[in-house]
């Protein structure tokens, strides 16, 4: 044992609040969700229901669909952006970024904007949606394993005598299977639990077991069934993720860690054509449903008006028929919560992250721990937390820092994937060397590990505040009606019929979508900065 | 604790009826604040000699007496706001009943605020996920096709409102302990835009079966009945006319209206003003009230002969809404004043004009433009209340599978 | 020029014994950006030549390499293998076989697999693969490696199977590019030898880059400055 110990009392104090948090706010509910809400006739009744095999059929179906045409679309920018270097590169890769990050709402949104209206409220829009918003999965997860694998290897095989074509068989693609395999095991469990995205775009019948376990919990008021079809959807997740891992594991290649194979400019004619065509797709794709949102905002049958904008302060229907959706105040709301929010969710997931990382093997199940809210979904827990605080003298319903809580349960696990590595990375080495400078163990820590940690926790922030101004899951069970946030406000406004009210539900959409770009720039600032 | 509200309730509505038939004739609404503190003093005397056996006796333990007990004690103790949870189609500005929510404010120091909470399905059920820990005082507006869902989830205190006495004993049967109020009755009814017809050169459908016949194709819109009470009122007076057969009953009625291209709405606001024809919408058929089409002369741009809407008689079915207490507020007191309120006379008449429906509250005299153009079935349809508990949740989900695929 | 005229067009490096052909480089230029890494450089290598291109770091060598290999296209200027204008040609059609300094073996494949990519290209069976693999393993000091996994073979036994994987097909040109940069001294010298025998005994026309003189006098049998051409 090494005599440089650190005290005793550190990796408690600093994992208690994770802990107790993690327990009371995910761990009770799911409890609560397991053994109480679920009863023999709700589950009866769910099993028995044809409706409910249909539901995940389809749920199945449009989540394999999604990921097999997600994977499809994404191949080509992902090839362009880790083998060539061209004019708006990193640009591109931002834009993709920010659409990644963009709310599920404003992503359904853009995409009921940008479609023609005879494709609206059909699966294709969903699949649109689902496609456009997980491309940047793709290109990221296999553009990065891409960028790693040199090009020489692909050209050994070309002086073997391998055909571009059959490169990209033999080599190339059997390469990136284990990426495209972790990038479909992320698109599909993002489209098998697709809720924001199908309530905006879907029609009234388009339901995802997601959808389902919230139409039954608030709208026909069925506890029972809602908590049986969540657990039904938990298991099939659990199902999928533990095959993904296994998979993963059993595919993954030693691929030696080499230097970025550093992008070319296309040399060939056909290639320069080929990237400019496939950079210019991309970014039409990622960006035109979001200039459409801007133009529904101004667009009424009459023609151009900023009435939308002007008006942002009522929702009405007709002079004194309120919608009960406040557009100002959602926003503000939004922006209350998203700085509470973000509050816990960063002086949480820091202690959890010096935790995890101080207590080196010990840390891991806290550490795996804190990722279930994840794997479990937004709207599962949203769901467990309304039906078990609901008593003295645990009736927090009405708090009004349930729905910061929620979002901070979801966005915890963002700021420890963020800040963990870094702390990793410098723990054992660092507070050696500073221990050989005549730090105390404790001291090398404060001082040389600490610090560490802002610059990582600055960009968890900024991903935490982007979480929690588009949680949409949670919040729908978890808002109350006038306290709505701007996802809540927007799928309402988008379901009316009426056309200001539309015009209204994508001017929130542009503002929500404006925000979030927002916070990817600055995320792009602060990562990009050490590099440099 | 539940149980024991109930009795108080009970034996409250017991002394009330009592108190009432001696009285014998029409309460202001200042009676009717003096009433209760008169009757809710005598209850309190009742929970002592009721609960004899209990610790608590004799602490005067009014927190438990949904009533305006406090009211005597001193107007300062009063909360200066309280929250009205009213479906989507409550005003919440501008109109008669507003003013006489001022009035209230006026009289009694409290302040209304009017939360719109989406249509009645919708909140119904956050009031059910939200029960004991509620998002307002008082709910306005579930109706007698949702009301037992609201009573099995404990949504709201049980009152007896003093106020009922002037109140037809035919609407209070659903609510025989006080669990709920009820505070208007109308008819949900197919209604149609007669110029709108005129113009396609349409005749004006004469029943349920009119709506299926080719003729009449991508002409209605519906609400969804699992968020909207009228919704769900028009599901069952279909129900009560196909009855519920496999063959011939109304599913194949229903997949006759999905093959004619019906249009669902979530809830009568968008159903009424954002797709029907005569608010530009593109449907010249809707499901609406039988108090519709005199608010459309009322209310039109310029004087009207005749309105300019009209009502399918034999579709109608009978709808009685209800207020009550939700159960978990802290302001019990003021809550009861405000269902007290909501009964009264001069509230009541407001309410024709601005929500569509008709006072339960007897002495309320209807304008003439409801006399001359509302149309009051003789025999509207409805369903008993147990049938309507027992299926309510199946009908729905069949309809769902059925219309929305 | 070429000892054989090629009839056989495209040129596949199939299994038959090809023989070697010369190398005619005509006027190269390349330019990045707007960088000239190569000015309008000349060179010709006869068959069954090896010739060793030496020059400091950024001197283009490289480059000139990745242009006869058709990993790169030039600005301008033409590139002859076996009298054939290969310019437009793409890689897998040029018959070269290339070492990369870092090997480049396939980490997806076993030993064998890898040795045999170029027999299984050339449409060759698998049995006949698998045999000829075997043998050239055994050729290089491997006998027995064939199902290892290529990321857990030394540093050594990496570089020969490299060399196995290129010579097995038989190419006409055989490219080196720094192919023994960045081993340790005693494994340097040992593959020097190795590599200078099997170059010649193939008598294959060989370029080898380098930026080691002592290097490029042990294997080629002439050495050009790259800064002369």
């Amino acid at each position: 044992m090494s005599p440089n110990q650190r005290p005793r009392w550190l990796v408690p104090a600093l994992v208690v609040v994770p802990s107790v948090g993690l327990a009371t706010f995910y761990l009770w509910p799911f409890a609560t969700l397991l053994v109480e809400a679920v009863d023999r006739d709700g589950t009866d009744a769910v099993l028995g229901r044809g409706r409910t095999w249909r539901i995940v059929w389809f749920t199945t179906w449009q989540a394999v669909a999604s990921t097999v045409l997600t994977l499809l679309v994404g191949l080509a920018p992902a090839w362009v952006i880790a083998r060539f270097d061209f004019p708006g590169r990193r640009t591109l890769v931002s834009v993709l970024t920010a659409v990644f990050v963009m709310p599920t709402v404003v992503m359904g949104a853009a995409v009921l904007a940008v479609l023609p209206d005879s494709l609206d409220r059909t699966v294709w829009a969903v699949l649109a949606a689902h496609v456009l918003f997980n491309v940047a999965v793709v290109v990221r997860t296999v553009g990065a394993v891409w960028e790693h694998l040199p090009a020489d290897m692909e050209h050994a095989a070309a002086t073997l005598g391998a055909s571009r074509l059959v490169v990209f068989r033999d080599v190339t693609f059997p390469l990136l299977r284990p990426a495209m395999s972790a990038a479909a095991a992320i698109v599909f469990l993002f489209t098998f639990t697709s809720f924001g995205v199908i309530r905006v775009v879907g029609a009234a019948g388009t339901r995802t077991i997601e959808v389902e376990v919230w139409r039954r919990a608030t709208q026909l008021g069925q506890i029972d069934q809602a908590a049986v079809l969540a657990l039904l959807q938990l298991a099939a997740l659990a199902a999928v993720a533990t095959w993904s891992v296994t998979a993963q594991r059993r595919h993954s290649r030693a691929l030696e860690l080499r230097p970025l194979a550093r992008p070319q400019r296309p040399r060939r004619r056909t290639d320069r054509r080929i990237v400019a065509l496939v950079a210019v797709a991309t970014a039409t794709v990622a960006l035109g449903p979001f200039v459409a949102l801007i133009v529904k905002s101004v667009s009424a049958p009459t023609g151009w008006t900023l009435e939308a904008w002007r008006t942002l302060d009522t929702a009405e229907v007709r002079p004194g028929l309120s919608v009960g959706v406040d557009p100002l105040d959602a926003l503000a709301n939004s922006l209350t919560t998203m700085l509470w929010a973000t509050g816990i969710a960063v002086v949480v997931g820091a202690l959890a992250s010096l935790g995890i990382a101080a207590a080196g093997r010990a840390g891991r199940v806290l550490d795996a721990g804190l990722m279930l809210p994840i794997g479990t979904s937004a709207v599962t827990v949203g769901f467990g937390m309304l039906i078990t605080f609901d008593t003295d003298p645990y009736d927090w319903r009405a708090a009004w820092w349930i729905v910061p809580v929620g979002h901070a349960l979801v966005a915890v696990p963002f700021v420890v994937r963020t800040t963990l590595g870094v702390l990793r990375a410098v723990e054992p080495d660092l507070s050696a060397a500073a221990a050989t400078l005549g730090a105390s163990p404790l001291r090398a820590w404060r001082t040389v590990v600490v610090p560490h940690l802002w610059k990582p926790l600055v960009v968890a922030a900024a991903f935490a505040a982007a979480i929690s101004l588009g949680e949409f899951g949670a919040t729908s069970f978890l808002s109350r009606r006038g306290n709505e946030t701007l996802p809540i406000a927007i799928e309402n406004l988008l379901g009316r019929a009426g056309s200001l009210l539309q015009a209204k539900g994508y001017v929130l959409a542009t503002l929500l979508a404006a925000a979030t770009m927002a916070v990817v720039l600055v995320v792009d600032r602060f990562q990009e900065r050490p590099r440099s | 604790m539940n149980h024991r509200s109930r009795a108080l309730a009970a034996a409250a509505f017991a002394l009330v009826a009592g108190a009432c038939a001696s009285d014998g004739d029409d309460t202001t609404s200042d009676d009717t604040a003096v009433a209760t503190d008169d009757t809710t003093t005598e209850v309190d005397a009742t929970t002592e000699d009721d609960t004899a056996s209990d610790d608590e006796t004799g602490t005067g333990d009014a927190g438990d007496a949904p009533d305006g007990t406090d009211a005597s004690a001193s107007d300062s103790e009063l909360a200066d706001s309280i929250t009205l949870v009213a479906y989507e189609s409550f005003p919440t500005e501008g109109t008669g009943v507003n003013e006489q929510l001022a009035n209230f404010t006026a009289e009694t120091g409290i302040d209304v605020e009017i939360l719109v909470a989406g249509d009645t399905g919708t909140m119904l059920s956050k009031a059910e996920l939200t029960a004991g820990n509620p998002e307002g005082d008082v709910m306005w507006g579930i109706d007698n096709t949702f009301l037992s869902r609201a009573i099995a989830a404990d949504v709201f205190e049980p009152y007896v409102s003093p106020a009922l006495a002037d109140i037809d004993p035919e609407f209070t049967r659903l609510v025989p302990n006080g669990e709920a109020t009820p505070v208007d009755r109308g008819d949900v009814c197919v209604n149609y835009d007669i110029g709108a017809l005129e113009t396609a050169g349409i005749e004006p459908p004469s029943g349920f079966d009119d709506l299926v016949d080719p003729a009449y194709a991508g002409q209605l819109v519906v609400q969804n009945p699992a968020t909207s009470s009228p919704g769900l009122a028009f599901l069952l007076a279909t129900i009560d006319e196909y009855g519920t057969d496999e063959a011939g009953g109304w599913q194949s009625y229903w997949q006759q209206l999905v093959d004619n291209d019906v249009a669902v709405a979530d809830g009568w606001t968008a159903a009424y003003y954002e797709r029907f024809s005569y608010y530009g919408g593109d449907r010249p058929i809707v499901v609406s009230y039988g108090s519709s089409p005199p608010f459309e002369v009322l209310f039109a741009d310029e004087q009207l002969d005749a309105a300019p809407t009209g009502v399918v008689e034999s579709t109608c079915f009978r709808q009685v809404e209800f207020a009550g207490i939700l159960a978990g507020t802290e302001k019990e007191t003021e809550a009861a004043m405000l269902i007290d309120f909501l009964v009264s006379k001069d509230f009541q008449a407001e309410l024709p004009l601005n929500v569509f429906v008709f006072p339960v509250n007897e002495n309320v005299e209807l304008d003439q433009a409801f006399v001359d153009y509302a149309v009051i079935p003789e025999t509207s349809r409805s369903l008993e209340p147990a049938e309507i508990d027992a299926n309510r949740s199946d009908w729905i989900d069949a309809w769902t599978d059925l219309v929305l695929g | 020029m070429s000892t054989r005229s090629s009839d056989e067009s495209p040129v596949q490096p199939s299994g038959n014994a090809q023989g070697a052909s010369g190398v005619d480089v005509d006027a190269i230029t390349v330019r990045f950006d707007d960088h000239t890494v190569l000015d309008t450089v000349s060179m010709s290598v006869a068959p069954g030549d090896v010739v060793a291109l030496v020059g400091g770091s950024g001197s283009g060598k490289s480059t000139l390499l990745r242009v006869v290999a058709g990993l790169l296209v030039p600005d301008a200027g033409r590139v002859r293998i076996g009298g054939e204008d290969v310019t437009e040609r793409p890689t897998h059609l040029r018959g070269v076989g290339m070492v990369f300094q870092d090997n480049q073996l396939f980490p997806h494949l076993d030993t064998a697999d890898n040795v045999a990519f170029g027999l299984k290209m050339a449409g060759i069976g698998r049995a006949e693969r698998r045999e000829r693999a075997a043998a050239a393993l055994a050729g290089v000091g491997l006998a027995g490696f064939e199902r290892r996994r290529v990321t857990e073979l030394s540093g050594g036994e990496a570089k020969r199977v490299a060399l196995a994987r290129t010579l097995i097909a038989a190419p006409r040109v055989v490219l080196l590019d720094e192919p023994l940069t960045g081993l340790d001294r005693d494994l340097h010298d040992e593959l020097m030898c190795d590599l200078a025998v099997r170059l010649r005994s193939a008598e294959t026309t060989a370029i080898l880059v380098t930026h080691d003189h002592d290097e490029a006098d042990a294997i080629a049998d002439r050495t050009l400055p790259l800064a002369s051409l």
